[in-house]
């Protein structure tokens, strides 16, 4: 059960032989003997939890006036803490909330309650989401269940590690630079990013707005589908949401791989990649040719700037989205204060963390007079820049395909006091946020220190269907996205 | 760029963030150490070239929603106001800002 795909779980629970209070108890029972090692799960509220189950095995049974079941209904899904819960506390990884219930759902967790998903508990991450190791956050680091002296990746590093160690069958997590693909990468799972505006941010706590999108974690693309069929759709309290009609994403499963068309950037397979890395990747790509694909080499010549166009126009929109955070309306307020001002100053000097703060600063001061030309307009024109590099691309090819990460797994602490090197890091899954296109990370092997390595494959706007069909059909024919860590056996 | 100190307090203030005069130092390193990486883009000619503020504006025609202007929320101040720091009679504490 603990390795089954939601497919599966969905079937046992149709057919009766396992009830949603019995899986409910059997992940809660996981999670209460894998979270003290991992440091995955921020809040678990188990008779929550159970007590949806009860409603989910009703509806199963024809019980009651709930709409009827879907294939997700009674299955536990775990949220990365970025989502409003009314019905279990919001930290978003800081202190800043660490005490705060939000009144309303977010969009993503109405969808998931409506279709009878059980809330198994709130993930750990990097506070606000800011961070690409985990180790940000107020409540301490997650670990990495295949070795836990590395980091899991971030920011959605408990919900990766969460699904990893099988402590639950899928999680939500977020991604404005990576942070549902690096993780995902780093722990061996699958993840997903959508195309901006395809999962509605309503509720989900904002870090950049222009870049901020929700996604599933699982194990398998299969997975990823199924939850996006739930996940996805227009929402009027997003005014970025957008209006299109419902797709099913696993309509393209089967996709027949003969005379894809797969781009192999240059730019992602230069210097600073791990040889294992390399290795693994090429050996994944050359699968999809043994299939009939067409791989052929493409540029993005722009890649380089990615990292800092996005260092300018995240920290931008972050210090404006932050500023809500004043001690006033919610969250945390500083004991000892002169007057108004220095209540401000005090309250997110203590309830926000290093990394976030310095995020703050950098994006008050790319955005303060005399500076906005010369630093926040220019990056939006390198931004366009990027995304004209990938419209050029899709152009000549049906995918893009590379590493997720240039590196597997790094060890705790061996970035988290070197801001640069910590971002150089997601050199890889920062450029398709910034033009808005959907990205995955699927696993393809381990370096010889038994760490996963990720696949990434990424599509034009709205290709997630084609891009989930190309990941299915190769985790059909490889178990690299089956295997379990060593830290937490099945 | 690169900051000073006493430059970092100025956006300190700005961001309404208390930096202590202990980590002072460290967070201005810090800052000018990705202040360096942020200035590779000084380089680039982008001349002629739109900002782009919305990742879909250059491949798809994105356009501003609205909506009658009504009122659509419920009153629902005592739940918002259930988790504030202070509050009192439906208002928000605060320090005085006026004698």
């Amino acid at each position: 059960m603990l390795n089954s795909t939601l497919s599966a779980l969905g079937a046992a629970l149709a057919a009766k032989q396992v009830s949603s209070v019995e899986l409910t108890k059997l992940f809660l029972a996981r999670v209460g003997a894998l979270n003290r090692k991992l440091n995955a799960f921020i809040t678990v509220d188990e008779e929550h939890s159970l007590a949806q189950a009860r409603v989910a095995d009703e509806r199963r049974a024809g019980k009651g006036t709930a709409a009827a079941a879907g294939p997700l209904t009674g299955i536990p899904i775990a949220h990365k803490d970025i989502f409003c819960t009314s019905g279990l506390r919001t930290t978003c990884g800081s202190r800043m909330l660490a005490s705060f219930t939000s009144p309303y759902d977010a969009h993503v967790i109405e969808r998931f309650d409506a279709a009878g998903a059980i809330q198994l508990g709130k993930t750990n991450m990097d506070e606000f989401a800011m961070g690409s190791s985990n180790e940000t956050s107020h409540f301490g680091p997650v670990l990495n269940p295949w070795d836990v002296a590395r980091v899991p990746g971030g920011s959605s590093g408990g919900s990766a590690a969460a699904v990893a160690a099988r402590m639950t069958p899928a999680a939500t997590g977020t991604d404005t630079g990576g942070s549902i693909r690096q993780p995902a990468a780093l722990t061996g799972v699958s993840g997903l990013k959508p195309t901006y505006g395809v999962v509605s941010r309503y509720g989900m706590i904002a870090f950049a707005s222009s870049l901020d999108q929700g996604g599933p974690l699982a194990k398998s693309a299969a997975d990823l589908a199924l939850l996006m069929n739930t996940m996805a759709g227009f929402d009027a309290r997003d005014s970025t949401s957008l209006e299109r009609p419902a797709e099913d994403y696993g309509r393209e499963l089967n996709l027949n791989l003969a005379g894809l068309r797969i781009g192999l950037p240059k730019e992602y397979f230069g210097d600073g990649l791990e040889p294992d890395v390399r290795a693994r990747v090429g050996e994944a790509v050359r699968w999809f040719e043994t299939q009939g694909a067409k791989t052929l080499e493409i540029t993005l010549p722009n890649t380089g700037l990615a990292v800092p166009v996005y260092y300018v126009i995240a920290p931008a929109e972050a210090s404006s989205n932050l500023s809500r955070f004043d001690g006033v309306r919610y969250g945390h307020r500083a004991d000892k204060y002169a007057d108004l001002a220095e209540m401000y100053r005090r309250t997110r000097g203590e309830g926000f963390g290093t990394e976030v703060k310095r995020r703050v600063l950098i994006g008050t001061y790319v955005l303060s007079h005399g500076y906005y030309d010369a630093y926040y307009l220019q990056a939006q024109k390198v931004r366009r820049l990027i995304a004209k590099d990938f419209a050029d691309a899709f152009a000549r090819c049906d995918l893009i395909m590379g590493p997720t990460s240039p590196t597997t797994a790094f060890a705790l602490g061996a970035k988290a006091d070197d801001p640069v090197q910590m971002y150089l890091n997601d050199i890889f899954t920062i450029p398709a946020p910034l033009a808005g296109l959907p990205g995955l990370s699927v696993p393809c092997g381990f370096d010889a220190r038994g760490l996963p390595v990720g696949l990434q494959i990424m599509g034009d706007h709205f290709a997630e269907a084609k891009m989930l069909g190309a990941a299915h059909r190769y985790q059909q024919a490889t178990d690299w996205h089956l295997r379990a860590p060593k830290e937490a056996p099945l | 760029m690169s900051l000073t100190p006493d430059q970092l307090q100025r956006i300190a203030l700005l961001a309404r963030i208390e930096v202590s005069a202990e980590d002072e130092r460290g967070v201005t390193d810090r800052l000018n150490a990705v202040f360096g990486l942020i200035d590779q883009l000084q380089a680039v000619d982008t001349s002629g070239i739109e900002p782009m503020s919305h990742p879909l504006d250059a491949r798809l025609s994105v356009r501003q929603r609205l909506r009658p202007d009504e009122v659509t929320e419920a009153d629902r101040r005592d739940a918002y106001q259930s988790g504030a720091p202070a509050a009192e009679k439906g208002l928000y504490l605060v320090p005085k800002v006026l004698e």
